[in-house]
């Protein structure tokens, strides 16, 4: 149990954000409750755009895969909460001379490290280090395991669009369905959102080529399908995952033409879908390969509302790791 | 709360027409200051003052005509005791106001002053959206317990207390009925949220 009640109020306990898998449904809530207020602060328009959240503490992105959003938005996030932050550039570092994870680790935190943003290509990366060593460490992608930030923003972005479209400031995912396209196999940000989406009450379905799509997952509780229109056939979000243009040398479908004929999310196959699907795609976007042009700049994307929530959640995020703050049911007296 | 609501000792230091009527006679004072109204604006410290502020705006409006913009500040971010663990996250309770503070007179408002902290907190959040001609204060009850050199412009009711008494204001949008509550001695330290 990471939270104590507290009459109407909920404290946040946990040290690190590893995954969504761990996460209780109270624990999401308490993020994504979080979230708009530091939404607030990126919003100021002649303002201000920081608050003295963390300040003095310091917050290192350490990356050891390329990323240039995900990233940027940690570090943007920290900046905005006034921390100080520093890039570990990892090509240039010591991993290349032989130290282990654990000795780079030590070596961060001797300097007074607060917070570390991992991001690594073995799965469990930042659960191991994160057992071992006292820093706050958030997960930012470790292999094809999770990308619990991702998913999170992917779940404030669908409610945040759920609340101002029927005008309830309390709705939440609760019998939305959601289709996930793509690469599942290889996705982090698929296996995140099946674990954060179903918990916060949506139904998921996954789709794509049988060779990238594990049976496994029926066992999470989500349908599987290589069936385009049927994955999207009242779906209320069309989640388009990124083809891994990278993995294509391991022969995982026949040819990106096929892909695309199959499926690619473009107006033709959007027939199936119900007019007002949201489209998201966690970026960065091929463009025409797994979504068209058209759709990727259409009326029902919020692909660039992903990007500006993501700043927002990773402030909560960072926020509730180290202030370990109380926060109150929502709707609730406070 | 409910403790308090049961026990014998507590004493009803307001009603509702006492809080009207210091609404009222606060309202008057901002008047009387003779501020150009269309450039006062009401930040009500949430949660309980966000209503006191609206309270306050109508008052002005049936005493000018002119009815001054009215905000809401959450502080919580700006708070001394971030760290402590013991700081309510406002959720749903956002700052929020639609427009600009650069050369207006702010008026905070709050229920009640006690440490003066909120309000320090609250002057560092409005000088993050802009730079206000000049800010001033109105608390409904100052239950003293000062540990800062802040003190309201205008105040509804000032009242001795200690740091085991507990203070609890009763605002009737919030918690259907207006009344503030004095029980003295009842805990171990001043009400956290009269800080």
């Amino acid at each position: 149990m990471a939270t104590v009640s507290e009459g109407e109020q909920r404290v946040w306990t946990r040290k690190d954000l590893i995954g969504l898998e761990d996460l209780s449904r109270d624990e999401l809530d308490m993020i994504l409750d979080t979230a708009p207020q530091f939404l607030a602060v990126s919003e100021r328009e002649s303002g201000i755009k920081k608050v003295p959240v963390l300040q003095g503490r310091l917050v290192v992105n350490w990356f050891y895969e390329p990323s240039t959003r995900t990233r940027t938005s940690f570090e943007l996030a920290a900046k905005r909460l006034s921390a100080d932050t520093l890039t570990m550039n990892v090509a240039a570092s010591s991993a290349k001379k032989g130290e282990t994870l654990h000795d780079t680790l030590y070596n961060i935190e001797a300097m007074y490290t607060d917070i570390v943003v991992i991001r690594h290509s073995a799965a469990g990366a930042a659960g191991i280090l994160a057992r071992r060593h006292p820093s706050h460490i958030i997960n930012a992608g470790d292999g094809a395991h999770e990308h619990p930030t991702q998913a999170l923003l992917d779940a404030f972005t669908i409610r945040q669009h759920v609340r101002r479209t029927r005008g309830d400031a309390r709705a939440g995912l609760n019998g939305l369905r959601v289709a996930i396209i793509g690469d599942i196999a290889h996705s982090r940000v698929a296996r995140s959102n099946v674990w954060g989406l179903t918990k916060l009450g949506a139904r998921v379905v996954l789709c794509g080529p049988r060779t990238l799509l594990p049976g496994a997952f029926t066992k999470l509780g989500v349908d599987v399908t290589s069936d385009l229109r049927e994955a999207i056939d009242g779906a209320d979000v069309i989640y388009v995952l990124r083809i891994q243009l990278e993995r294509q040398s391991k022969c995982l479908f026949p040819s990106i033409r096929e892909y695309i004929r199959l499926f690619r999310i473009d107006k033709e196959s959007l027939k199936a879908a119900k007019p007002d699907a949201l489209i998201m795609h966690p970026g960065p976007i091929n463009r025409d390969v797994e979504v068209s042009s058209e759709v990727a700049d259409g009326p029902r994307n919020v692909i660039l509302e992903q990007v500006t929530n993501g700043v927002a959640v990773r402030m909560a995020v960072m926020h509730l790791l180290v202030n370990k703050p109380r926060v109150a049911v929502q709707g609730a007296e406070q | 709360m409910n403790e308090a609501d049961n026990s014998p000792e507590m004493t009803v230091v307001m009603d509702h027409e006492a809080i009207d009527a210091a609404l009222r006679r606060i309202a008057q004072e901002i008047v009387a200051d003779g501020e150009a109204l269309p450039d006062v604006a009401l930040l009500g410290i949430l949660s309980r003052g966000r209503p006191l502020a609206d309270r306050l705006a109508a008052c002005i409006e049936s005493l000018t005509g002119t009815r001054p913009r009215v905000g809401s500040l959450a502080t919580t971010l700006y708070r001394d005791d971030l760290r402590s663990g013991r700081v309510p996250a406002t959720v749903g309770n956002e700052t929020h106001f639609d427009f600009d503070v650069d050369g207006m007179t702010v008026i905070l408002v709050d229920d009640v002053i006690a440490a003066g902290r909120t309000i320090r907190a609250a002057l560092d959040e409005v000088m993050d959206y802009g730079r206000p001609q000049r800010i001033q204060l109105a608390c409904l009850v100052d239950r003293g317990l000062r540990e800062l050199p802040i003190q309201p412009d205008y105040l509804g009711w000032s009242l001795a207390t200690a740091p085991n008494d507990h203070v609890s204001v009763r605002i009737r949008e919030i918690d259907g009925e207006d009344a503030v509550l004095l029980e003295r001695g009842v805990s171990g330290a001043a009400d956290e949220e009269n800080t």
